[in-house]
């Protein structure tokens, strides 16, 4: 989650929804989100909405934490019931953050628990925590696996620990099998989180960290190329001259090497950044967020949608306790989505995935601007053939462009 | 001591005697428009209260600038010896591009203060100045200013000033404007050893038109030197450059705010208001004389303004074209040198190519222009006027490479400019070197002093509009001056080189070059774009050439990312807010074929290296 948030309509204080959100439920999913805004040491890329204990102070604590989460939930209750959104049982579920597993396993448990009370699970559900191997024993991700979680995302990020102290990350490299394969005892689903393109990481780095990544067998991985964002403290040292800047043909080169790697290694691309090992093993909260799905975003900072109203919380944690305290939203701000709106989102989202977006939604701007596509090799002339843009490999590192050409008004 | 002239000489009924018309010829920021306060102070034409510094500049500009654009005559009242005088002080424009309105502004005294800072001696454009001064045989006083200052050195400029115009030292008058030492004396100086001026009070009505200046209230005010006979409120008068005749509506004198009189006499400085609302009906160097009664010959001297440089003005947004189209329209009411004409460019759309008198008015324009129309402008670079003789014998004026022909060229012809430069002697090697790469003909050297030369060179004006000055500047280390007038023109081994993106061309980038230096201006220009224009989805070559012939090249390889690895979770408003962003940014890009070219490097292409190291700063 970005550090900044949207400006919007303001929210009420009560949570309810306008009527739009409730207009076709029975065709879309609904998920919940739960952000865990705590990490124990703050890395120098990261622009997420996460705080250290000493960042936070008093009166947003670590500790409290899941009671205000269920405060929350509660609330959600009621908003959706009073809104006249029909209750529906939850398809997939994502704990993110921050480090949610900085929080005990208990605590994750007993907001999940809720959250289940509320509205119920599917069956077959996804329930995904994101976890730093740091903060894993095999005990926490066997009451994890109890209490529901059928999935782990393990943020490795490299194999390389220069790669590792660049990032600021503070786990050992050894720690990563370990954590993976007590995941794998407690029957949980695994994915790992790699960057790519961190200053100093050379080409045979990143293949060593792809290729270890692959050892521990993982259903899953996500590869994000390293964003250099305005006010971390990396950016800085860069601006500084301490490390050197990150290169867009070094982070395209990179790309096509994971592709290529993930993909001997029998997973494949379902999504710009994502790669599993079946279809079964896509991340499908994060489809959902892609496919327009509903969910409900819990905690600071997150962010929610329902039918094409979208909000989003009060960043600062005791901001978003406060709210909560006093029996109100802690939502800061939304807004209703056009039909041009949705339009654009639907373009963007689907494009980036393998399964394509078919040419039946785009508009005729968008539809002429198919020929050029396919004529500068973004996108596969046969799938447009039949229907679907669906972008080659060079296509996947221009997607932007791409959306932006069928998106020509 | 003098005192304050206790009774003023009433204007119409002043006996010329009485009169001293002068001038003050300086240089930038030598000091002229503070000592013109203390003048108006000390003669209390300006109430204390009411004084601010550098009264007579007008404009904001001026004031920040510290240059003086339009010319401006203050009548000033002043005792000596127990009489009163009417002193009129004319102030003239500060800079090289104005010569024209200079020479008319001295036409209309009988002397001049030649202002030097104590502490940098005299410049280029002063000396010419001063020359002009000297062949209109205006009686000159040399005066030093600034002596207050530490760093002044009386004793050496002394010397210098009195070798340049003959005569003592010790007959350069030493003052201070800031601390107002020495002004004094100065105006009595004035009194006793300008002459007064002569005109025949009874033969028909002459006066010499030098100033115009438009006024949203008042229309066009004309500044005017009574030669000879009178000129009277609601007479008719006439041009006599057009014939035009104008009912004089109201005449007056400057004290400096406009005082309205019952006429001018032989000698006698002030304004005149017909309700005209362009100044281009007023023209400076044109005789005004009476319809009834007119003159037979007119004073003379006058001449059409010729613009010499030219530049295309395109406005940043394409939706600010009729606003620049206004604003320009509004700009020639008051300044009868601006000449401009639509013109389409491929690349930079719809704008104007504008003919200006030099780069300064180039510069200045332009930066009015932004300034109080709320205008991005990009201004292409500066070109000069080509004859080209075709084989056919057809002769075509050129003022912008996109117009000139291919092939079948018999001659081109180039404007020339005689360029004065003075500054410390031991500089002439550097600047001996600068003229003689923008092909320059060594046309003379004298020292003025042990330290100080004056170099004078033959030169395209084509060499100067674009980066020279500043060249200048930075090889003498501040202390060269430069002034130039034209001086015809010559034949020149003239091309045009022409810029191509992806094998299409962009006139905005064309230039038209000596031969000798045509690879030199396609390598700079084809390494700047490659610096300047973003990556695109495809390798874009970028060539210079001479017609069909490629003299250099380079190209931009193509982009292979544009994308963001991460969604950002459930933040799609984000994503959607960047798209919109990135779109905005596209808007903005030029599209050239298929290469968008961002307007930065438009700008940033045109303009030249120094410029671009100084915005940085």
């Amino acid at each position: 989650m970005p550090s900044a948030l949207p400006l919007g309509l303001p929210a009420p204080a009560d949570g309810v929804l306008p009527a739009q959100a409730a207009q076709g439920t029975d065709t879309r999913n609904f998920g919940l989100y739960v952000h865990i805004p705590f990490c124990a040491v703050r890395c120098g890329y990261c622009d997420f909405n996460t705080y250290t204990a000493t960042e936070l102070g008093s009166g947003a604590s670590q500790d409290e934490y899941a009671g205000t989460a269920r405060q929350e939930l509660k609330l959600a209750g009621k908003a959706l019931a009073a809104s006249g959104v029909a209750g529906r049982p939850m398809s997939t579920v994502f704990f993110g953050g921050g480090t949610p597993t900085l929080l005990p396993a208990r605590d994750l448990a007993a907001v999940l628990e809720s959250a289940v009370e509320l509205w119920g699970l599917v069956p077959g559900a996804e329930v995904t925590t994101e976890a730093n191997p740091d903060s894993v024993t095999e005990e926490s991700l066997r009451v994890l696996a109890a209490s529901g979680f059928t999935r782990v995302s393990f943020g490795m990020q490299s194999a390389l620990p220069h790669v590792l102290k660049v990032l600021d990350r503070t786990h050992s490299p050894e720690r990563v099998p370990q954590a993976v394969e007590w995941a794998r005892r407690a029957g949980l689903k695994v994915s790992i989180d790699l960057i790519y393109g961190t200053p100093g990481e050379s080409m045979a780095d990143w293949r060593a960290s792809l290729e270890t990544a692959l050892t521990y067998g993982p259903d899953h991985v996500s590869a994000y190329a390293l964003i250099i964002e305005e006010g971390t403290r990396l950016a800085g040292r860069i601006r500084r001259g301490e490390v050197p800047p990150i290169d867009d043909d070094d982070h395209a080169d990179k790309y096509a090497v994971a592709d290529e790697v993930l993909g001997a290694g029998g997973l494949d691309w379902y999504e710009v950044s994502n790669w599993a090992r079946t279809a079964d093993d896509r991340c499908r909260h994060n489809l959902a967020y892609w496919k327009g799905d509903d969910w409900w975003g819990i905690g600071p900072g997150a962010h929610s949608h329902m039918g094409g109203v979208r909000w989003w919380n009060v960043k600062h944690p005791r901001a978003y306790a406060a709210a909560l305290d006093a029996g109100n939203s802690p939502a800061a701000g939304r807004e209703v989505l056009s039909d041009r709106d949705r339009y654009v989102e639907d373009v963007l989202l689907r494009v980036r995935l393998q399964e394509g977006l078919p040419t039946a939604v785009l508009d005729p701007g968008g539809r002429r601007a198919v020929a050029g596509l396919i004529a500068d090799r973004l996108i596969e002339p046969s799938d447009a053939f039949k229907g679907v843009v669906r972008l080659t490999g060079a296509g996947r590192l221009l997607a932007d462009a791409v959306v932006r050409r069928l998106l020509p008004d | 001591m003098s005192p304050m002239a206790r009774t003023a000489p009433v204007p119409a009924s002043t006996d010329p005697a009485i009169i001293r018309n002068f001038c003050i010829i300086a240089h930038i920021d030598h000091g002229k428009s503070t000592l013109a306060d203390r003048m108006l102070q000390l003669t209390g034409a300006v109430e204390q209260r009411d004084m601010k510094a550098q009264y007579l500049d007008r404009m904001d500009i001026e004031r920040e600038r510290g240059i003086t654009i339009k010319s401006q005559a203050v009548r000033l009242p002043w005792e000596v010896d127990g009489t009163a005088y009417a002193l009129n002080m004319i102030d003239t424009p500060g800079h090289v591009d104005f010569t024209y309105e200079v020479s008319r502004s001295l036409a209309a005294c009988e002397g001049a203060v030649l202002l030097v800072d104590a502490a940098q001696g005299i410049e280029a454009q002063t000396l010419a100045n001063l020359y002009l001064a000297m062949e209109n045989n205006l009686a000159i006083i040399p005066v030093l200013n600034k002596i207050d200052l530490p760093a002044a050195q009386p004793e050496k400029y002394a010397a210098e000033l009195a070798s340049l115009i003959g005569g003592e030292p010790e007959d350069v008058l030493m003052v201070s404007g800031k601390t107002g030492v020495g002004v004094e004396a100065l105006m009595d100086k004035i009194v006793r050893d300008l002459p007064s001026p002569t005109g025949d009070p009874n033969a028909p009505a002459r006066a010499m038109i030098f100033d115009s200046v438009y006024d949203t209230y008042r229309g066009v005010v004309t500044y005017v030197r009574v030669v000879d006979g009178k000129l009277s409120p609601r007479e008719r008068i006439q041009m006599m450059s057009t014939r035009a005749s104008h009912e004089l509506l109201e005449i007056g004198v400057s004290s400096p705010e406009p005082k309205p009189s019952k006429g001018l006499g032989v000698g006698e400085v002030g304004y005149l208001i017909t309700g005209v609302k362009d100044v281009r009906q007023s023209k400076v160097g044109d005789t005004v004389t009476n319809l009834a009664k007119p003159a037979a010959q007119s004073l003379g001297g006058y001449q059409d303004p010729k613009p010499m440089v030219f530049s295309g003005l395109y406005p940043l947004d394409g939706t600010d074209y009729p606003v620049l189209r206004d604003a320009l329209a509004k700009f020639t009411l008051n300044d009868a040198a601006l000449l401009y004409e639509p013109e389409t460019s491929a690349a930079l759309g719809f704008g104007f190519r504008v003919g200006f008198l030099g780069l300064l008015h180039l510069e200045i324009t332009r930066e009015r222009l932004e300034r109080e129309y709320n205008l991005d402008l990009i201004s292409t670079a500066p070109n000069v006027e080509y004859e080209v003789t075709l084989e056919d014998k057809t002769v075509l004026k050129v003022t912008n490479p996109s117009e000139y022909p291919t092939g079948k060229i018999a001659e081109v012809r180039e404007p020339m400019v005689s360029a004065t430069i003075l500054a410390p002697s031991e500089f002439v090697g550097a600047i001996m070197e600068l003229c003689q790469q923008r092909r320059g003909v060594l046309g003379g050297m004298d020292y003025l002093s042990e330290e100080r030369v004056e170099i004078r060179y033959r030169l395209p004006l084509a060499e100067i509009v674009f980066d020279f000055f500043d060249l200048l500047k930075s090889k003498t280390r501040g202390y060269g001056s430069l002034d130039w007038k034209a001086d015809g023109e010559q034949v020149a081994d003239l091309v045009k080189v022409d810029i191509l993106l992806q094998g299409e061309q962009v006139d905005a980038f064309s230039a038209i070059t000596h031969r000798d230096k045509a690879y030199a201006y396609g390598v700079m220009m084809t390494g700047k774009l490659r610096e300047l224009i973003p990556r695109q989805q495809f390798e874009v070559p970028i060539q210079a050439a001479i017609g069909a012939r490629i003299i250099a090249r380079e190209s931009i390889r193509a982009i292979r990312k544009d994308v963001l690895a991460k969604c950002y979770g459930g933040d799609i408003t984000r994503k959607r807010k960047l798209l919109e962003k990135q779109k905005e940014g596209k808007k903005r890009m030029k599209m050239v074929g298929r290469v968008e070219v961002p307007q930065e490097a438009f700008i940033a292409a045109l303009s030249s290296d120094e410029s671009k190291d100084k915005a940085r700063k």
